[in-house]
This record gives structure tokens, C-alpha cells and sequence, in this order.
């Protein structure tokens, strides 16, 4: 935040002798921004003449703890005395500091390194000026936390000693800086509390709806409740009538065709909407409780536009035709599989269904902009604050370097933020006003106006041989889109498991069409299709009469089949399944799978899955009371994310978060009638509750692999291995979410 | 209208209409952000606060009707985070984005008033309003225990960098 930011100026002011050290000439991920960053002597390290260092955290913090995590990485090459660190959060400057930006669980990997050498650079030139100061050499130097030792003559200096002279050495080559072997590690791989935690148990203004700009006033925009849909009129007179408002704006749609954000109108209290920005009616008063309270006298004239004639039941009527009918599209066929399934001992079928699901983060959607002087100054709670920077700069066709973006803490991102609509409505909403403007949305903008996880159908057909083998799997995916362009978050992967690993195999999808804004929710497309395969794949070890965990692990041993020529859109199966069959194996052990007892009422689930680089096998224990109740008793989760947990208290807590959101989504749904969305805050769609949380014991199993992220891939495998452990309970298969559609609930 | 409000000890004067949900008043009045806007409905209980020791929605509260109470907000639960709940929730590492953190530390603490050493069960009725997002429930309900047998000889943290220790 901007107070931290400006605090650690000054700091680096006052200490006048402080060492700033910054560096980044790496090559950044796509999806961590901007191709490769410029090489720039800005700070991620200041050590001040106490020894006190500061460290820039230069991602957003959306509860996934990487302002704790890179700077970790940072002082532990560092050598610094993690007592003795601070942590300030950086704005947005990706050439300095490289990507800023969360998601796809892609921080650590695209981070060990980087930071890693940013630590030990700074140390190597510590250890150089104290060696000029001793006149010995480096090699007779060595650190501990926060100081350099001459070991030969027992001398040492502080790094607070030393840091004024660093602040004139030039950086060793980055690509030569030697790392430390990870087993000398001091700092990661070592529970570390989040830095803000005691911040955040005071109460302290942290979060993007806490800032406070001198001048400010507030803001809601009401939308349209049908996507799409524009507004005709609205009673704005009797609007700026009400206690504490200064602006009501009809936000329209520049005509088609036009300039959009330079177009004018002389329609007295109607502004053209920027690109990006959706029709409302904007109203900006003193306090947001007063935005609010008029908002509730306001009555709108609605063209709601062609979204109006969907509907849940419609979708629902669709999907079904479709199935029926020949597949659209293929993602992948190889083998013969009609012929397979033909001539299969055994041909199983089934179909799975689950709903659009919104994001719902607890801190509702919102930035805080002001513009002045051709200049636009934002606080905003995003996961690509860069992203919001370009579409601000578009939609209000001005200069990035003329926006200046600092990044706070976010209440939730979980995909949601990575989108910065809200962010572009500020900000044209800053500019319109005159004044600094906070938008906020309620909460029942947020649940009716999010980029949902787009709900789907999958159709499946599978087939055994005499021996119970796999021979035959055929998916019918159903999803939004049109023709072969898929909704955001709609599509799927040609190498998804089991594709390539039954020896008969056909993935198909067909689209109907969808006028909603979809998205990425925590482990996209993950978190949906792995309840359907591999609920499905427990179906098919079912009637092979076979253990779930022997029968994955045996489709695991096949030779993955190579992907067809013209198939699968460029996708390679990156699956390991030694990595996959090495955590079902230890999930299995933990569990005592294979001595499990088979009682009425009880039973254990097992689902495996694999994304965003990480594996994760899981295994639910369930009780099921005579009204369908379930309670999740206990949850084993094992996993394997490579060869270095960073921050054990961390990663622990994302999985916990993991586990407990895939439950909270099992028993949500977005739906709709007449284009408009039934669910209006959490009464409606509800998280997880405490008292129904399970036990959770998470095990490691470490590998000589790279480092990857923990954001999402202990996610996806809890709700089939929930679903499966249902079905070992009583019998009954449950294939449409949420759980209230299978006439199921959460106890 | 002028109302008279206690908060954490302080008798501040709001120009307020009595309908306004305190929830409000507090954080854009009085400048009190720690309470958090969550749902603006009583069911998530992110603006929970205590009022003369009793957890209370402070969104759906309105102003008017808390006059003559004491009103106690995260801001006033120790001057220097020192309750057992905080030092609990700073050592266990509760928190993962924090929003909904003042709201469980409010009503952990109004259970532990009543109730020094509750049983899981007590705490699953205590606690199961206030929602996380994140899903912090393992460690809420850890952290909880923690500060229970705690109690007045909290061990000392050590604020801005606390070591997660198990």
C-alpha cells in the first residue's frame, strides 16, 4: 500500500546509508507479465545501518501468502536474520521487480530462482566489502544471519555495517551468483507466519475497502440483473434528492461503431460508458451506507436485451438434446473406441452435471481511483494489477506511465481479481466526478455480477474387457461456447486423464451458446471436470470389480498413447505417473486404504488429480444419516509439489483451504430464470461452516522436481473423493452437483 | 442526528441518521475500518463486534440502537494485541487473506468471556456463523483451544514477526 510504500521511502531516506539493491533480468512466465523485465538497480533489499532490512513483496497478497513466500526466498540466500526483516508491499512497477501478478499457481516456480539470486547477490557483496575491509580474501568470508565472519581471525561486521558501502558495488553477474545446496537452507522449508498477521489481528487498514484518499467520496453502480441488458431511463431526479448524493450517471454504451471513450453526450445526467465499462446507473455520494440507501429508491426502465430468455432449465434442455446428438467437436479420438465399447465385456455409462458457481470473496470488488491533472492515482485489490493498469489506460485512452497503481492487500482472489472491470469502472468513474471516488460493490453485485465457473455436463461411455481392464472411454463434454470457441473456463484439455492412457479413446464437445460473463475460478476446468472423471473412474473400478487405487494406479502404468496429428491444439500430456502413483500410494498408506472396513453408513473415497503442475491424491472418510446427510469425518491429503516446500505453515494452509473450498463448492449453485441470477449473497450461496469441517492430515512426498505452486491442485481431487466415499457408504452415486440436486447435503 | 456512541472506551458524537447500520458508522465515521463488510445482511460475520460483551452483526445493527453500550471493535480488544486470541492466531498462523480475521476474533473471544475452556462442540455453535472464505477453520478452531488454556499467562508474541511454532 501506498502509506507502507511512502513509509519506506522515508526510511530509506533517513537511514541515508541504507543499501538499496534491486535487480531482474529473468525471463518471466506470460501469465507473471511483461516478457522479460528490465534490468534496474531498484530495491527489493534495503538494509539500514541497525541491520534492519527490508524486503520488497512484489505480488499481491490474496491470502495465498506470497508476501511472506518471496521474501523468504529472498533472505534465506541473503542470509538474513528473519527477526530482523520487515516486509513493505511494492506498487506496480513490473520493470523493476518483473511479473506482479497471482495466478495458475505459478509464483513459486516462476519466483525460486529469481529471488533466490536477488538474496545471494546482496550477500556476495556484503561479504565483498567486509573482505576490503579486513584486506583477506572473499573465499575466507563467510555469513551468518545478518553478518559477515572472517572465520580465520573471528572477526565479523554486521550486514548494517556494511550497507552503505554495498550501496556502491556493482551486482555480481546473476546468472553466475552461487545458491545455497537447499539442505543448508536456514529460512525456507521452515514454518513462518504470515508477515501481516499481527497487523491484521489489530484491525489495521490493510484491504483495498479500507483506503482513505483526502476528498473522497463513494460510489455503487446498479446493473442491469440481465447480462447484457442496457438502461432506458431512470427516476435521477428523485435520486439526487437523497441524503448525501452528489452524482447520479446513466452509464450507456458508446453507439457501436463510435470512438467510445472520447464520444460526449449533451443528455443531461447520461455519460458514454468506456470500453469495458457495463451499463448501470452510477451513483456517487458522501458515505457509501448513503450510495447504497439511494440505490434502493432508484427505479430503472431496463432494456433487457436478448439475455432475458435464458435460463438453468433451458441450459439444462439443451445439454440434454446435445448429448443425444452427434458431438460438435473432437478434442481427441485415437483407437476404435464404438468398435471397443461394441465389443466390451462390460459397457458402463453415465452422465455428470455441475452448476455455475460464483467467486464470492469476502471482501467485496473494489479500487479507489483519482484522477487529476491527466493523471490517475489508483488503490486496487486485483491478482493483475498490470492488467489493471492497460485496461485503464484503454478504456480512458490514456498513458500507462501516466497511471499509477498500488497494490493492497486483497480480501480473496481465488480468479475473481483477475479481472479489474471494477478497477476501469473507478477509474472512469474518478474521472467523470472530479474527486476521488471509492466503488464499492455490495455483495449482491459481486454475486450477481461475476465471471462464473461455468456450470457443465459430461456424458460418458467406458468399456472392460473380460479380464476387467479398461479397453474403451468415451466423454461428451457439454459445454458454452459457440462452435469451437469456448466460454472463459469452458473448455478442456485434449490431455486430460484418462486420455491417452486407455488403449480406445474419444474426448467430444459441443457448445450451446451463453450470454454470461465466465471466468476462472480456483483451479479452473480442475475443479469441475475432476468430479465427473473421476467419479467416473471409480464407476468403471466398480464394475471391473476392481480397488479404485489398484485401478488407477494400473491405468497409470500404460504407455501414454502420442496425440494424434491435428489434435489436441498443441497441448502435451505432462502427467508423471510416477509423481500421481506416488501419492495415491502414500495417501493410500496414511489412510489405511487397503484395511478399510466396509460398514453401512461409512465408507472412505479415493480421487486423484493432477494440475498446475502439482499432484494431488486424497482420500475422504464420510458417515451418511438416514437423511442424506453427509459428515466428512476425516480428509488425508497427499501431495507432491517437487523437491522444496517454501513455507510449510503456508502450504499447509492452502491445502486446509483447498479441501474446505472444494467442499463449499459442492454445495453451491448459480442459477438462473429469464436471464436472471436467483442467488443474491451467501444465505443462498454458502461456504463451509466450521462445524463442518473435517480433520485434515496433509503428507508430503518430496521429489527431486522443480518447486511448483500450491494455490489450486489440492483442490480439485476432495470432491470426487468425497462423492466416492458417498458411494462406498450407501450405494448411491452422486453425478449432479450441488449435492442438493442428488438429494444429498452437507450435515 | 447527534448520537452518543461508546466505542472501545471513547465517547465519540456521530451526525448520523439512527438507521444507518453501526457497521458503517464505525468504519466510515469514526474511522474504524477493522470491522469488515462482508454480506451487509448478518450472515457472514466479518462485522461482528461486541456489544457490552455480546457478539453483534454490526451491519445489520442500527445506530440508533446502541446508545448507552459499550461497543467494543478489534481496534479495543487489547492495546497491543495481547489477548490470548490474538497472540493464539498470530502463533498458529490463522489468517490467510484476513478479511474475515477481526470478525472470528471477536466472537472467539466473546466465547472464551463465557466460556474459558470450550469443548469442540462448544466452539463448532460459538463459531459456525462467522464464515472464511479461505478456510481457516482448522486452525481457527486450534488457535481457540491455544488461547483457552493460555488464558491470562499468554506467552508472548513477538508482533510484525511472528514465528509460527507448533
Amino acid at each position: 500500500m501506498s502509506l507502507n510504500r511512502r513509509s519506506f521511502l522515508q526510511m530509506s531516506a533517513l537511514t541515508g546509508g541504507g543499501l538499496a539493491l534491486g535487480f531482474y533480468n529473468f525471463p518471466i512466465g506470460v501469465a507473471q507479465g511483461p516478457a522479460k523485465a528490465q534490468l534496474l538497480p531498484s530495491a527489493f533489499i534495503n538494509i539500514a545501518s541497525d541491520g534492519t532490512i527490508t524486503l520488497m513483496a512484489k505480488c499481491p497478497e490474496i491470502g495465498q501468502g506470497v508476501k511472506t513466500m518471496l521474501p523468504m526466498m529472498i533472505a534465506e540466500e541473503l542470509d538474513a536474520d528473519w527477526s530482523k526483516v520487515r516486509v513493505a508491499q511494492a506498487d506496480l512497477d513490473e520493470s523493476r521487480y518483473g511479473g506482479q501478478s497471482d495466478g495458475g499457481s505459478t509464483t513459486t516456480q516462476n519466483n525460486y530462482l529469481p529471488m533466490r539470486r536477488i538474496g545471494a547477490a546482496c550477500r556476495q557483496m556484503l561479504i565483498s566489502v567486509a573482505a576490503k575491509r579486513w584486506g583477506v580474501a572473499e573465499a575466507e568470508c563467510t555469513t551468518d544471519p545478518g553478518r559477515v565472519l572472517h572465520v580465520g581471525s573471528k572477526r565479523s561486521f554486521g550486514y548494517g555495517d556494511l550497507a552503505a558501502d554495498t550501496a556502491d558495488c556493482a551486482p555480481p553477474s546473476m546468472d553466475s551468483v552461487k545458491l545455497k545446496d537447499p539442505k543448508d537452507f536456514r529460512i525456507l522449508g521452515k514454518p513462518h507466519a504470515n508477515v501481516d498477521n499481527h497487523a491484521l489481528v489489530m484491525g489495521k487498514p490493510l484491504f483495498g475497502i479500507d483506503c482513505k484518499v483526502p476528498g473522497m467520496v463513494h460510489a455503487v453502480i446498479a446493473k442491469c440483473p440481465v447480462y447484457g441488458g442496457k438502461v432506458k431511463s431512470a427516476n435521477l431526479d428523485e435520486i439526487r434528492k437523497m441524503p448525501g448524493v452528489r452524482h447520479v450517471l446513466i452509464i450507456r454504451n458508446a453507439p457501436s461503431g463510435s470512438a467510445g471513450p472520447s464520444d460526449t453526450t449533451t443528455e443531461p445526467g447520461v455519460a458514454i460508458a468506456a470500453a469495458g465499462i457495463e451499463p448501470g446507473v452510477a451513483i456517487v455520494a458522501d458515505t457509501w451506507w448513503q450510495a447504497q440507501m439511494a440505490r434502493k429508491s432508484l427505479k430503472v426502465d431496463w432494456d433487457f436485451g436478448p439475455g432475458v430468455s435464458q435460463s438453468s432449465e433451458k441450459f439444462d434442455q439443451t445439454a440434454a438434446e446435445m448429448m443425444k446428438a452427434a458431438p460438435a467437436n473432437t478434442l481427441r479420438s485415437y483407437g476404435d473406441v464404438d468398435g471397443a465399447l461394441t465389443g466390451a465385456a462390460k459397457v458402463v455409462e453415465a452422465t455428470y452435471a455441475y452448476p455455475f458457481l460464483a467467486h464470492g470473496t469476502l471482501e467485496p470488488m473494489n479500487t479507489t481511483a483519482s484522477y487529476k491533472d491527466g493523471k490517475m492515482e489508483m488503490w486496487t485489490t486485483s491478482q493483475t494489477p498490470g492488467g489493471a493498469r492497460s485496461q485503464v489506460a484503454r478504456a480512458l485512452n490514456m498513458q500507462a506511465s501516466d497511471i499509477t497503481v498500488h497494490i493492497c492487500r486483497v480480501g480473496g482472489g481465488f480468479g475473481r481479481r483477475l479481472s479489474n472491470d471494477y478497477a476501469v469502472e473507478a477509474a472512469w468513474l474518478a474521472k467523470q466526478v472530479g474527486v476521488p471516488v471509492k466503488l464499492l460493490w455490495s455483495r449482491e453485485d459481486d454475486i450477481d455480477n461475476d465471471d462464473y465457473r461455468p456450470g457443465g455436463y459430461h456424458s460418458f461411455k467406458g468399456g472392460l474387457d473380460a479380464q476387467g481392464k479398461l479397453v474403451a472411454w468415451r466423454q461428451h463434454f457439454i459445454t458454452y461456447g459457440e462452435g469451437q470457441r469456448y466460454a472463459s473456463g469452458a473448455n478442456m484439455d485434449a490431455v486430460e486423464f484418462p486420455s491417452g492412457r486407455v488403449p480406445n479413446y474419444a474426448l467430444y464437445a459441443t457448445a450451446q451458446p451463453l450470454l454470461l460473463r465466465t471466468g476462472a475460478l480456483r483451479a479452473p476446468g480442475h475443479n469441475a471436470y475432476a468430479f465427473a472423471i473421476k467419479g467416473f473412474i471409480d464407476e468403471m473400478a466398480t464394475a471391473a470389480g476392481c480397488d479404485p487405487l489398484e485401478f488407477q494406479l494400473e491405468l497409470l502404468n500404460a504407455m501414454p498413447v502420442p496425440m494424434p496429428a491435428g489434435q489436441g491444439r498443441g497441448r502435451v500430456d505432462t502427467l508423471n505417473a510416477e509423481r500421481m502413483k506416488g501419492v495415491l500410494e502414500l495417501v493410500a498408506e496414511k489412510s489405511g486404504w487397503v484395511n478399510r472396513k466396509h460398514t453401512s453408513g461409512r465408507g472412505l473415497g479415493l480421487a486423484c488429480h493432477y494440475c498446475h503442475a502439482g499432484y494431488f491424491a486424497e482420500v475422504a472418510e464420510v458417515s451418511v444419516d438416514a437423511d442424506n446427510r453427509i459428515t466428512v469425518h476425516h480428509v488425508w491429503a497427499a501431495g507432491d509439489v517437487g523437491s522444496q516446500i517454501m513455507n510449510p505453515s503456508g502450504a499447509e494452509a492452502q491445502v486446509h483451504g483447498s479441501i474446505i473450498e472444494g467442499m463449499s463448492q459442492m454445495a453451491q449453485e448459480i442459477t438462473l430464470s429469464e436471464g436472471r441470477v436467483h442467488q443474491t449473497n451467501y444465505h443462498q450461496h454458502m461456504l463451509l461452516r466450521l462445524r463442518q469441517t473435517p480433520t485434515i492430515e496433509i503428507f508430503w512426498r518430496m521429489t527431486e522436481f522443480p518447486p511448483t505452486g500450491l494455490g489450486e491442485p489440492a483442490l480439485p481431487p476432495i470432491l470426487p473423493a468425497i462423492t466416492n466415499a458417498v458411494f462406498a457408504a450407501t450405494g448411491t452415486r452422486i453425478r449432479t452437483l450441488p449435492l442438493v440436486r442428488s438429494d444429498f447435503s452437507f450435515a | 442526528m447527534a448520537l452518543k456512541l461508546k466505542v472501545n472506551s471513547v465517547v465519540s458524537t456521530v451526525d448520523v441518521l439512527p438507521d444507518t447500520p453501526l457497521l458503517w458508522v464505525l468504519r466510515d465515521v469514526l474511522d474504524l475500518k477493522g470491522s469488515k463488510y462482508g454480506c451487509g445482511m448478518g450472515v457472514c460475520g466479518a462485522c461482528t463486534v461486541l456489544l457490552d460483551g455480546v457478539p453483534t452483526r454490526s451491519c445489520v445493527t442500527n445506530v440508533g440502537s446502541v446508545e448507552g453500550a459499550a461497543i467494543t471493535t478489534i481496534e479495543g480488544l487489547s492495546p497491543d494485541g495481547m489477548h490470548p486470541v490474538q497472540v493464539a492466531w498470530e502463533q498458529l498462523d490463522v489468517p490467510q487473506c484476513g478479511y474475515c480475521q477481526a470478525g472470528q476474533i471477536m466472537a472467539a473471544s466473546a466465547l472464551l468471556a463465557h466460556t474459558p475452556h470450550p469443548t469442540d462442540a462448544q466452539i463448532d455453535s460459538a463459531m459456525s456463523g462467522n464464515l472464511c472464505r479461505c478456510g481457516t477453520y482448522v486452525r481457527i478452531r486450534k488457535a481457540i483451544h491455544q488461547a483457552a488454556s493460555a488464558g491470562h499467562k499468554a506467552m508472548a508474541g513477538t508482533p510484525g514477526a511472528a514465528t509460527y511454532g507448533e
